[in-house]
């Protein structure tokens, strides 16, 4: 019951993938190797669409990632959560934080001093790729992050 | 702190009438600040300009050469460490400088002078956008870049409406890490002389202007001014609003959009049109991705619960 059938995880996928996009985007170097050159590919140089597309790809990814937590949760299964799980969650929970104080950041009302600002834009760009290396370690591994008796 | 304070209040005596009362106190309190431009006054003699690189010197770039190749080779350098006195536009050297509009408005002919630099935002997209922290926004409003982490990618620049930050190649910590293939040098603009503002003074071509053009103090007081201002001499205010609102605020006898049109536009000389709010979209999106762990933790801990009482129904 709290597993996800292949068009979530389709969609999934495809959030993560377009979220790296978009998030490497942020940075100035999609002109400079050609990328926003290919055809179909010139967005990923418009700064302020890629900052916005980064900001709806994020909404979509919290509401299913805290629709899963919510019914983890609501399941009474956190026990079933396995150590590699946890993992999961610790940089997830990483990427959402700083995420997030980036575009509290962003309002007018909020200030946070600049050294803040540089350690949360660091640690924003470091999770993912640490997230990207255990990913892949646990699909050579078939780690699993939940090991639940009603599965599917 | 008392001599701290006593001494704001000593240096602030000296520069009296350039700095609004409270000033000082307005900056301890983290209140942010703005510049008024009265530009009927301006005349153009360039002494601020001077004081700007003078003051300014040892923040320059002295870049290293011959340059690391860079690669793609179209990735070009940009280089002014040999053009260090050009003065009629912005550069990595020369954070200000005056623009001259001529023209006729309701059949008089004017001249008019504009102080031109960064303008502060509000709500800066050039240190909102940069992916790496090194463009930063203070918490008195001055917005600046640090040279020690800048890499020179140029984001600010593109995403600035004014594009006002210009780049020196050769400089910086992209030298550190990958020179040929991430990073072109480090960005400059006006820092709104940040260290002397630390100190109480006011920054150099406010200090310097023979004719008292630049006034400095909180934005609240600044824009009360400047209506005021605009109201006597029947002019026109730019900075207010643009961008979602700057901490420059220039008043002109002549409107803007006339003088718009009256000077010279390219690189390194900045428009002066309206320019909307840039990052009010984000405003909105933000709002969502706020409410978005809290509906989706919701519709996720619901959809169990009803599940649970279906099957107990069903039992
Ligand atoms: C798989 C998920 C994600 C990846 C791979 C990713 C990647 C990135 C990267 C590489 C950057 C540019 C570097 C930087 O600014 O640090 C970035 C920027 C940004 N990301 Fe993400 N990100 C992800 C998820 C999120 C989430 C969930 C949020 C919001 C809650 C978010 C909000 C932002 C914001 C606001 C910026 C930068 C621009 C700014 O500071 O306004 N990201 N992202
Ligand atoms: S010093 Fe004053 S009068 Fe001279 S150009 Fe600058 S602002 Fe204008
Ligand atoms: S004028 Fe440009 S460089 Fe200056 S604060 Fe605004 S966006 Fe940044
Ligand atoms: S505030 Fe300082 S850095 Fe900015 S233009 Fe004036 S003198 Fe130059």
């Amino acid at each position: 019951m709290l597993g996800w059938n292949k068009s979530w995880k389709r969609l999934f996928a495809i959030l993560v993938g377009l979220l790296m996009l978009t998030g490497f985007a942020q940075m100035p170097i999609f002109k400079r190797y050609y990328i926003a050159d290919l055809p179909g590919l010139g967005w990923t140089a418009d700064f302020y669409f890629n900052h916005r597309f980064h900001y709806v790809l994020a909404t979509i990814l919290i509401l299913m990632i805290f629709f899963q937590i919510g019914r983890v949760i609501a399941s009474g299964s956190l026990r079933y959560v396995t150590w590699f799980g946890w993992i999961k969650v610790v940089l997830w929970a990483g990427i959402i934080i700083t995420g997030i104080l980036r575009v509290l950041k962003n309002f007018p009302d909020f200030y946070f001093n600049p050294k803040m600002v540089m350690y949360i834009d660091w640690l924003h760009l470091a999770f993912p790729f640490i997230l990207g290396l255990v990913a892949l370690w646990g699909k050579f591994f078939k780690k699993k992050y939940l090991i639940c008796p009603y599965e599917d | 702190m008392l001599s701290r304070r006593s001494f704001l209040q000593g240096v602030l005596a000296s520069s009296a009438g350039l700095m609004l009362p409270g000033t000082v106190e307005a900056y301890d309190r983290g209140e942010v600040l703005a510049t008024l431009l009265d530009l009927s006054k301006c005349v153009g003699c360039g002494e601020c300009v001077s004081a700007c690189k003078e003051v300014n010197k040892s923040k320059f770039p002295v870049p290293k050469k011959p340059f690391p190749k860079m690669y793609p080779s179209r990735v070009k350098v940009a280089d002014w460490s040999d053009k260090q006195d050009v003065d009629d536009r912005l550069t990595p050297y020369n954070w200000l400088f005056i623009q001259t509009a001529t023209g006729t408005w309701q059949g008089k002919e004017f001249e008019i002078n504009i102080p031109r630099r960064c303008l502060h935002c509000l709500v800066p997209p050039c240190a909102n956008l940069c992916p790496w922290g090194a463009c930063l926004k203070q918490k008195n409003g001055i917005v600046r870049i640090n040279a020690d982490i800048c890499l020179g990618g140029s984001k600010c620049k593109s995403v600035c409406p004014w594009h006002i930050p210009e780049r020196q190649t050769g400089v910086g910590l992209y030298l550190k890490l990958l020179p040929s293939y991430a990073g072109n040098g480090v960005m400059y603009k006006c820092d709104r002389c940040y260290d002397k503002i630390a100190q109480g003074k006011v920054p150099a071509c406010i200090e310097v202007c023979p004719e008292g053009v630049q006034i400095i103090g909180p934005r609240d007081e600044i824009i009360a001014k400047a209506h005021e201002l605009a109201k006597k001499m029947n002019g026109y205010i730019y900075g207010e609003y643009e961008n979602g609102g700057t901490n420059t605020i220039y008043v002109s006898p002549v409107p803007f959009e006339v003088l718009n049109k009256c000077i010279e536009k390219g690189p390194g000389k900045p428009h002066l049109d309206k320019v909307p709010y840039s990052m009010d979209k984000e405003e909105y999106l933000g709002q969502a991705v706020l409410t978005a762990p809290v509906v989706g933790l919701l519709a996720g801990v619901l959809t169990v619960l009803s599940k649970f009482k279906k099957d107990e129904g069903e039992n």
